[in-house]
């Protein structure tokens, strides 16, 4: 029996990176998995949670709820949206006082995992036959790092990589600066902390800064590109789908 | 309806461009982080401790007026006496006229926080009486008549020669002195022990208090603090509430986890215990000031009170990447950092302590290194609801979040604003980066480039390749 995964691709990479998405499917469907997209889905409600405006996220858990209520695995391809689902969505629910949708939540939440963690800690996969010929190193964005733990699982998918040469990140840990609004309600400073991230990127010499969320990257890769250092960035998911269909012709 | 004044984001501005200061800030907190890390990676059974050190505190939370009483009953059976306090304005006139009734005009003190939340030596200096702060850091705030900008470290902010220009200007009585931190110290200890053998009356914080014995625990570096608490006749330890363990046991688990966690020591230098007065050693006289200032309140609040088992270890500082690069000063509260962020707005909720919840990336590094678990992430997060639901946000933020969440419940309106944004992608993604955008985007854009807005939605190619 194919095992089937639902993916969650998130508002954002929805609109702003659907290649990320694209590529999580090429390599999902690659290691025999059938990937399908519930198409109700829209915004686990991250923003409006973490800048203050819980009450309004409400209605957006019971719709994530609602939309994935027929999934049984769902893989997202953000560490934080799996974040926010693992440590706000029951708390949330129980505020509504409906039980049914406490009972939902409480059953859907253990079905969510983030794509590198579904790989390697679901399916145990450390190879996908990919090949990304470049000088990387990785920046474990805050969520994934500290609420999900997740730093193994993408060393062990990046070390698996054909031709990928992964250099150390000085002081890896240490956030980028982006924070959702933070990174614009507190601009001089999360520009402060994402300087200070750039100049560790540059003293690791990658070519390319490989992350678990766009959206971490994307203030990055602003940085990056604002100051013409011709450093790309790249969600795993882009790295991993890199080569996998040349192996297979 | 208030609005949330822009607070921390124009308070930070200036240190953020401060060369010196971020040097200053940088070298500090990264030097004890390193020995932070070091010394608790030598502990097998740290979380093991956390975890035990969280449940002690909560023990004493949930049960605090029991606590209390028995606190108030031993320390006044070795011969102490217990004095409460509402707030800072009782807690000040308890130490003044405690001060008065001994004809004293000069105190020493040892570093308190709860005393600098009261704003103690304001009012002291105001009816007459001068309080001299003996911890070095301190005095060097004090001479400066600076303010502290760390919780343990409170010079951190001024790097070696700038001590150097402030104790030739003020205490070093003429004689000329260098940077070398052994002539500094030299400089104040010579100041400070005439201060010592001269003043009747001492006045000290607590960082625990025994219920069970009526111990009280000062733990310090520099051994100012030990002859604060036994040189003078009469001493005065001034206490926030939740500063309680149960017993003397659970007192050794915080003396494991403090030292590791705020200097990355093993053991603490001078840890200072006792109980109530002995004839013949040491003060004659004891008070202890127990003060709540809104601690209560604190209390009611099932998400925010973990924020009173807080033991001022600052960790919470020197892991902060917000912290690193502003400083104390511009939180504009006794407690900065990330502790400091969750407490200001809880105990004082003042105007400059409402924007404080949302000077945090959410980065989660403060709680990782909590030794006593307080989740500051979770309490940050609840505080930014809890003022918005105040009513200190502006109407564009709040017309904005109501819109896009009404968008993000429904499907095809959700559908409607993707392609809204496609037909715009040709302009927006030729627009001049750079901070003349408005709102958001310019504040995004003064930094940053943004991301180029492709040509098709994930679900158009899905709807595509569906067919």
């Amino acid at each position: 029996m194919t095992r089937k995964a639902s993916l969650f691709v998130s508002c954002f990479n929805d609109v702003l990176y659907p290649e990320t998405a694209r590529s999580a499917i090429r390599v999902l469907e690659k290691i025999g998995v059938e990937v399908e997209f519930p198409s109700n889905q829209t915004c686990c409600g991250q923003i409006h949670i973490n800048t203050g405006y819980s009450g309004m996220a409400v209605p957006l858990v019971r719709h994530f709820v609602d939309a994935f209520s027929g999934s049984k695995e769902i893989v997202a391809i953000s560490g934080s949206c799996t974040a926010t689902i693992r440590e706000h969505y029951l708390r949330m629910a129980e505020k509504t006082g409906d039980l049914e949708l406490v009972e939902r939540t409480r059953e859907l939440v253990p079905r969510v995992f983030e794509f590198s963690e579904y790989l390697t800690g679901v399916l145990g996969v450390a190879d996908v036959g990919s090949s990304y010929p470049h000088r990387v190193c990785y920046h474990p964005t805050c969520h994934s790092l500290r609420s999900l733990h997740v730093w193994d699982s993408a060393i062990t998918l990046l070390k698996a990589v054909r031709g990928l040469e992964l250099v150390d990140l000085p002081h890896a840990e240490q956030c980028c600066g982006f924070g959702g609004t933070f990174s614009v309600k507190n601009s001089a400073m999360s520009s402060a902390i994402l300087a200070d991230k750039v100049a560790n990127i540059l003293a690791s010499g990658a070519e390319t800064v490989v992350a678990l969320d766009n959206s971490c990257l994307s203030n990055i890769a602003g940085a990056l590109k604002r100051n013409k250092t011709g450093v790309s960035v790249m969600h795993l998911a882009e790295v991993l789908a890199h080569g996998i269909d040349r192996e297979e012709a | 309806m208030s609005r949330i004044k822009a607070g921390f984001s124009t308070s930070s501005l200036p240190r953020i461009g401060n060369s010196q200061l971020r040097a200053n800030l940088r070298s500090a907190t990264s030097s004890i982080r390193e020995k932070r890390a070091r010394v608790v990676g030598e502990k097998s059974d740290w979380e093991e401790l956390r975890r035990k050190a969280e449940k002690i505190k909560d023990q004493v939370l949930n049960n605090l007026d029991a606590y209390l009483t028995e606190l108030e009953r031993s320390v006044e059976d070795v011969g102490g006496k217990v004095h409460w306090a509402r707030d800072s304005q009782e807690a000040n006139e308890i130490i003044l006229s405690l001060i008065k009734s001994h004809g004293s005009k000069q105190v020493i003190k040892v570093k308190s926080l709860t005393t600098d939340e009261m704003q103690l030596n304001d009012f002291l200096q105001a009816n007459g009486i001068s309080a001299y702060e003996t911890d070095l850091a301190e005095l060097i705030v004090q001479l400066g008549n600076d303010r502290p900008s760390h919780i343990l470290v409170p010079a951190i902010h001024k790097n070696r020669s700038e001590i150097r220009d402030l104790f030739k200007q003020t205490i070093a009585r003429g004689r000329d002195i260098s940077d070398d931190p052994a002539e500094l110290a030299e400089t104040s200890r010579s100041y400070l022990r005439e201060k010592f053998l001269s003043t009747e009356i001492a006045i000290s914080g607590v960082n625990f208090a025994v219920a069970e014995t009526g111990t009280v625990c000062v733990v310090e570096s520099e051994g100012n603090g030990r002859m604060c608490l036994t040189l003078p006749r009469v001493l005065i330890s001034v206490m926030g509430i939740e500063k309680i363990v149960p017993g003397l046991d659970d007192l050794a688990v915080f003396l494991e986890l403090l030292p590791r966690s705020s200097t990355g020591e093993r053991m603490n230098p001078y840890t200072s215990l006792w109980s109530g007065v002995y004839p013949g050693d040491g003060p004659e006289e004891f008070h202890l000031v127990i003060l709540d200032n809104r601690r209560s309140a604190v209390l009611a609040d099932p998400i925010g009170r973990q924020a009173l088992r807080c033991i001022r270890c600052s960790a919470c500082l020197n892991v902060c990447p917000v912290y690193e690069r502003s400083g104390g000063h511009a939180y504009d509260s006794v407690y900065p950092g990330p502790i400091g962020a969750v407490l200001s707005p809880q105990l004082f909720g003042n105007e400059s302590s409402l924007s404080l919840p949302w000077a945090s990336s959410l980065c989660g590094a403060c709680y990782e290194v909590c030794p006593v678990r307080i989740n500051i992430p979770e309490v940050l997060v609840h505080l930014r609801e809890k003022v918005i639901v105040d009513g200190h946000s502006s109407l564009a933020e709040r017309s904005l979040f109501a819109a896009l969440a009404r968008a993000l419940t429904n499907t095809t309106a959700f559908e409607l604003l993707e392609k809204v944004m496609l037909t715009v992608r040709i302009p927006i993604n030729r627009m001049p980066v750079g901070g003349s955008l408005p709102g958001y985007l310019g504040k995004w854009g003064v930094t940053r480039d943004l991301p180029e807005i492709p040509k098709m939605t994930f679900r158009m190619w899905w709807r595509h390749r569906d067919g």
